[in-house]
């Protein structure tokens, strides 16, 4: 059994998916699981925490939180880790964890193994094993040292368990006393509203250059609100100008695995491919048979996208409604 | 301004992987090596901000084995005035190589803004700017799309999930971290290229710089390549046929939906 202290994400007072699948994670090995949230006024969401498999939930709750700043949090997670001395850190490999962890553990003088798509407990000791050249390879992370192992864990890789409303956690109220905090955050500007992110969702529908232009690629967000899918692209998609960068998938853009990816008209450049073939079920549509595409599909339609993808729409309509 | 700018050698996107004999690495014979790509949006936003202040100077850092020296290079016919290549072994880890990179960057005089790419793309580990920033003492901001700056601060537009974007203002001394789109990387002239040849890199061993096996906190190891996947099936019929199977293969076989 280990000690975990598990670093909880949350925006706008709702808790990430990629939490649960930590605490999960942790809880369902037996180990000790801490978890640490910080925000503005979030106290009300360490029950959920607790629904999850936390043992004891760290709330740090002030207004000096309430936006996102790596200063601000690692200092309140660096004092923590200080005092709990846990055997294990996890985060999400999400924006907030990947901008974050290296601070902490840069603090901690530990190591950190980043985007894990493998995590396990063996004996008290965190297992991991990580993409390298965008999953054209993967390799086991050996740490090195005394210290906590500290990794952050990719969306998707380790499942979301069912919440348990019987159990609760411990909860344990902190100071917030932070000093030396020289970056400050003005304005956050939203997004496209109610789609989630390509690295986040757990169906990603794609489209490549075959769209011909943005206003095709409707058709995707069409399907992709049927089944509340994120929209990704590929590179020549995006640097055709059809999308904006962040929804590019691929090596040079965001690597993704969700359950479910479904590719419009992309070929399979062999960037593309590295980018989502880690992703549990792929869906090829493409006009060339011959594309590399459909080497890593396991279901693949040779046709025309702009006939296939609107009916495809409507078949998943009908099974939505059923 | 003292503009310095961190640089990864990285294979070619293109390039297939294959595993070493005993899988402790991958085999580099015939690797094409490439400036990591977020890293041209980083040495381009320092040519462009050192344009704009007259008498400031672009020095480029990239830690490896020797052939970074190559990369390094490509930086100076972009533009850059200097180059600093410490030498790291191959396998070292991001804090060790940032450990290294922060001490170079301290023996210098002054140090008033430091930009990298948000990630290399072999590891795609996203650590080492965030790494370089602490050691050296200075704030970074990663991810950012567009940078305003002034005399003594940046105010960085900053991509988060979803699309949203956080604006995030930072005094200097920082570190910038450049995601693709902040700019358009110019390519090198050839008479750019030709004086890129001639220029003169500093080296810096890891001993001079205080780093040492010691340094390095992960390792690979048990390297794989993913498991071929099988091809799978090609559903027939007219589009609405093709519509109608995809949708129950993926509810009832594959149950994703």
């Amino acid at each position: 059994m280990a000690k975990v202290l598990v670093v909880a994400e949350q925006r706008d007072g709702r808790l990430k998916k990629t939490t649960f699948e930590l605490i999960g994670a942790s809880a369902a090995a037996g180990n000790e699981t801490h978890v640490v949230l910080l925000g503005d006024g979030i106290q009300g969401l360490a029950t959920e925490l607790g629904h999850y498999g936390a043992n004891t939930v760290h709330v740090a709750s002030d207004a000096s939180l309430k936006f996102y700043t790596a200063e601000a949090y690692a200092q309140v997670i660096v004092g923590l880790a200080k005092s709990l001395s846990p055997d294990v850190i996890l985060a999400a490999h999400s924006p907030t964890g990947r901008d974050l962890m290296p601070k902490v553990t840069s603090r901690l003088g530990v190591g950190l193994a980043s985007d894990c798509i493998q995590a396990s407990f063996e004996g008290g000791k965190l297992k991991v094993r990580r993409p390298l050249y965008a999953g054209k390879a993967t390799a086991e992370v050996e740490f090195v040292g005394a210290g906590p192992q500290v990794a952050t864990v990719r969306a998707n890789a380790l499942g979301i368990p069912k919440p348990d409303t019987s159990k609760s956690a411990a909860v344990s109220n902190g100071a917030v006393a932070l000093s030396g905090v020289k970056t400050t955050v003005s304005e956050v500007v939203q997004g496209q509203a109610g789609r989630p992110d390509v690295t986040e969702a757990s169906i990603v529908i794609s489209g490549g250059r075959s769209l011909k232009n943005a206003e095709n690629f409707k058709m995707l967000e069409e399907t992709a609100d049927v089944i509340g899918a994120a929209v990704g692209a590929s590179r020549a998609a995006v640097d055709a100008g059809f999308r904006p960068h962040r929804d590019q998938v691929g090596q040079t853009g965001k690597v993704v695995s969700p359950n479910l990816y479904i590719a419009c008209g992309i070929s399979g450049a062999i960037q593309h491919l590295a980018g989502m073939r880690s992703s549990k079920v792929i869906v090829a549509i493409n006009t060339d048979p011959e594309a590399p595409i459909f080497q890593i599909a396991d279901y693949g339609i040779v046709g025309d996208l702009f006939a296939v993808t609107p009916a495809l729409k409507d078949e998943l309509k009908k099974l939505k409604e059923h | 301004m003292n503009i310095y700018v961190c640089i990864k050698q990285v294979p070619d996107t293109e390039t297939k992987i294959k595993l070493n004999a005993d899988n402790t690495g991958i085999d580099t014979a015939g690797i094409k090596w490439i400036m990591s790509p977020f890293d041209e949006f980083a040495v381009e936003e320092a040519l462009r901000l050192k344009e704009k202040n007259a008498g400031s100077t672009v020095t480029v850092v990239s830690a490896g084995p020797v052939r970074v020296v190559e990369t390094l290079r490509t930086a100076l016919a972009m533009g850059a005035d200097n180059a600093i290549h410490v030498d790291a072994p191959e396998t070292a880890d991001n804090y060790r190589a940032a450990k290294a990179i922060a001490a170079a960057l301290k023996k210098e005089p002054k140090v008033d803004i430091v930009f990298t790419g948000k990630e290399a793309i072999d590891d795609g580990a996203a650590q080492v700017s965030q790494l370089i920033a602490e050691a050296v003492g200075i704030p970074y901001v990663t991810v950012v799309l567009n940078a305003e700056y002034s005399a003594d601060s940046v105010k960085c537009r900053r991509e988060v999930e979803g699309g949203a974007i956080e604006v995030v203002t930072t005094p200097l001394p920082a570190l910038i971290a450049a995601q693709k789109g902040m700019n358009e990387p110019r390519y090198a002239s050839l008479p750019n290229i030709m004086k890129a040849k001639k220029k003169e890199v500093k080296v810096l061993k890891e001993s001079d710089l205080g780093v040492s096996d010691a340094d390095q906190k992960i390792r690979y190891k048990n390297f794989q390549l993913p498991p071929p996947k099988q091809a799978g099936k090609k559903i027939a019929g007219d589009p609405a046929t093709q519509a109608k199977e995809l949708a129950r293969l993926l509810h009832e076989e594959a149950k994703v939906i």
